[in-house]
């Protein structure tokens, strides 16, 4: 995984924020920022994961990709192309390179159509016509995610909530995508049927030479399905590292008191266990805290971090941070004031 | 005898397609102080269980038989009016959606102060303030003014604070919390948990806490008994389940789980197949067209439906192979794989 000189997908300043308005001629009176200045890249092949807590922004940024939301700033750039402003008709060739998998296996599929129309869709509107007719092709990608392709005449309703889940993956699949946004693809789904569509993604990643950005926010699903992990928080990346690195030494405040909240099953450890309670909730995006958004629930928060907002920046090979005080900075650049987290 | 004791529960519903046995034959007990955790995928039963002891079924729809007795009293026989008198006060429930749970015309303090006022005979204005401090127990910033707050202008753990504080208001014996943190972020449900660990030392109530995940009850459980398909297939210690699992669908939901306080795995271990529908549950046991052992129980798993029999000091599993067979394959297997790989 060497960075290669293009990305598939480069994002640069991406910007979204959505309007409050008022009274009858609407005027605006103040933004949501939901996302407020994101940049970064994906490789092919490579697994993003963009985790943080509802409010952060990844789903945004997942519509923002794949241009199902206008960015209100910023850059996107597919395959080398700057797609952020481009019309419905110019975007909907490039839509078969792009594709998205979304939470709810139950709202994504309409519920009138069968299987093979729903999977077939695709074919349909992007004229794409196969080698021995459309209903050849998506029976086999209906095998392909697992499924039995004799189902072609059933209705979403038949299935379970994991077989829909497959059937959303189906259609993404059918016109061979380069790129899949997968928006919190297994959350609604059983545990057991979670590590099922966790192995299928994988695999086929492997075998169809995929690119996933994965939205989620259970820590350690993110862990075991990217390649690289980005922290988010009230719209802005806190960190951004590769897997290994983020987990074994996160250097934002934020992401350490994260991978410390999740309940880990190791019954003989639980009273020993190291934990970070963050105080309160996420604030609100209309009106984020200057400067460092975390300092409000910081436990390291400084008078600089309420005045002076710290950029995203370089602290170890392919590991940017935003934070004046980051732990776990390898070299000598430890700054004075890296205390230790208050426990409790 | 324990604080609660189910004997033999089954909840049943006959619907049009057939009768969907809910809860098939469930037993356990609770001491006071204790938390038993109950696991279960969607539709194993977990949630009608605790709605059966509340006694929050309408008779007319379930069928329940079996016996549940609370601290000496027996609930399945009782008068809806008697259960009623003992909801609240006696016994509690946190709900997984506090935004559901709560009435949206009526200030959070409204709703705490008119369940205090059922029990206990007391002026509102006492109500109002045993309802300040509870919100302020719970956590809520200044609980004097966000009192006459509406559900809504609540954030989701601010709700469920709430929902804890009004599930307290009466000090009950019992609490049941289903799902309560499934619907929060992470650094949140960390707050709520550490909030009922508390609490429940505070008061020395018995805790039924009903999830998914098992990360959750690892965190706060005594004891723990996962459901299969309105059956308890396995049932100890949080110890006896977390290190030495002997059912294979606790290996299957072990396996299923990535876990951050181990090595990344490179593949995960899933279950085949999906949960059973409770309408036709299989015949034999009913995990058995997901097992991968099922072959070497010689036919009988597709048959007989196994007992739920003792293995050592209160671990009970409901299987057929034998004691050594599942000891061996969990050591030998299943251990090894979930450690490495």
């Amino acid at each position: 995984m060497s960075e290669s000189p293009e990305p598939l997908l480069s994002v640069q300043g991406l910007e979204k924020h959505f309007p409050i308005t008022k009274g009858l001629i609407k005027r605006q009176v103040a933004a949501v920022k939901a996302v407020d200045g994101l940049s970064f890249d994906v490789v092919k092949g490579e697994t993003l994961g963009l985790v943080g807590e509802s409010g952060c922004g990844k789903t945004t940024t997942g519509r923002l990709i794949t241009r199902l939301l206008e960015p209100t700033g910023g850059k996107i750039v597919f395959e080398g192309r700057d797609i952020s402003h481009m019309s419905q008709s110019a975007l909907r060739p490039l839509r078969r390179d792009m594709q998205m998998i979304f939470q709810d296996p139950y709202s994504s599929l309409n519920p009138r159509h069968t299987v093979g129309a729903i999977v077939g869709a695709p074919f349909r509107i992007q004229g794409v016509r196969t080698e021995h007719g459309t209903k050849k092709a998506v029976q086999d990608i209906l095998e392909l995610v697992g499924l039995n392709p004799e189902h072609y005449n059933r209705y979403p309703h038949e299935f379970s909530g994991g077989q829909r889940q497959r059937i959303g993956i189906a259609r993404t699949l059918a016109l061979k995508p380069k790129l899949i946004i997968a928006d919190e693809p297994v959350s609604a789904l059983d545990v057991s049927i979670q590590a099922q569509v966790v192995n299928l993604l994988e695999d086929l990643q492997n075998e169809l030479d995929l690119t996933y950005v994965v939205i989620a926010h259970d820590l350690s699903v993110v862990r075991h399905i990217s390649d690289r992990v980005a922290v988010m928080y009230l719209g802005k990346i806190v960190e951004i590292a590769d897997r290994k690195d983020l987990y074994e030494s996160p250097m934002h405040p934020y992401t350490t008191a994260l991978l410390s909240a999740v309940p880990v099953p190791d019954v003989k450890r639980r009273s020993e266990r190291e934990r970070i309670r963050l105080q309160g909730d996420v604030p609100s995006p209309i009106n984020p805290p200057a400067a460092c958004r975390f300092h409000t629930r910081c436990w390291k928060a400084q008078e600089i971090c309420r005045t002076v907002e710290p950029p995203l920046a370089q602290l170890d090979v392919r590991h940017q941070v935003a934070c004046h005080f980051p732990e776990n900075v390898p070299s000598d650049a430890v700054p004075e004031d890296a205390g230790t987290p208050v426990p409790g | 005898m324990s604080f609660l004791e189910l004997k033999d529960l089954r909840v049943h519903f006959p619907t049009d397609d057939g009768l969907v046995r809910s809860v098939d034959g469930l037993s356990f007990r609770l001491e006071r102080g204790k938390t038993l955790g109950i696991v279960g995928e969607s539709g194993s039963g977990k949630s009608v269980t605790s709605l059966a002891v509340l006694g929050l079924h309408k008779g007319t729809r379930a069928k329940i038989s079996g016996e549940i007795w609370l601290d000496g009293e027996e609930l399945v026989s009782a008068s809806a009016e008697h259960v009623r008198t003992l909801r609240g006060k006696k016994m509690a429930m946190i709900f997984q959606d506090p935004l559901s749970a709560m009435h949206p015309y009526y200030s959070v303090g409204a709703q705490i102060i008119e369940a205090y006022r059922i029990h206990n005979d007391v002026s509102k204005a006492v109500a109002r303030k045993h309802a300040i401090d509870l919100l302020g127990r719970v956590g809520i910033p200044q609980p004097d003014r966000r009192v006459d707050s509406y559900p809504h202008e609540f954030s989701g753990g601010m709700r469920q604070r709430a929902m804890i504080a009004m599930a307290l208001s009466c000090d009950p014996e019992l609490l049941i919390a289903d799902e309560p943190t499934t619907a929060l972020d992470v650094t949140v449900q960390a707050q709520i948990l550490d909030l009922m660990r508390d609490l429940q030392q505070e008061f020395d109530s018995a805790l039924i806490i009903i999830t998914h995940d098992l990360g959750v009850v690892a965190e706060l459980s005594d004891d723990i008994l996962v459901m299969y398909g309105g059956k308890c297939i396995e049932y100890g210690s949080a110890e006896d389940i977390f290190e030495r699992p002997e059912h294979p669908y606790t290996w299957g939901l072990l396996g299923s789980m990535p876990r951050l306080d181990r090595e990344r795995t490179e593949r995960l271990m899933p279950i085949k197949g999906t949960p059973p529908s409770l309408i036709n549950v299989p015949t034999g046991c009913a995990f058995h067209p997901r097992c991968a052992f099922e072959p070497r129980t010689e036919g009988k798993g597709r048959t007989v439906v196994p007992e739920l029999l003792e293995t050592e000091g209160g671990h009970l599993v409901r299987c057929h192979l034998s004691l050594e067979e599942r000891r061996a394959t969990w050591e030998n297997e299943i251990k090894p794989k979930l450690e490495s790989a």
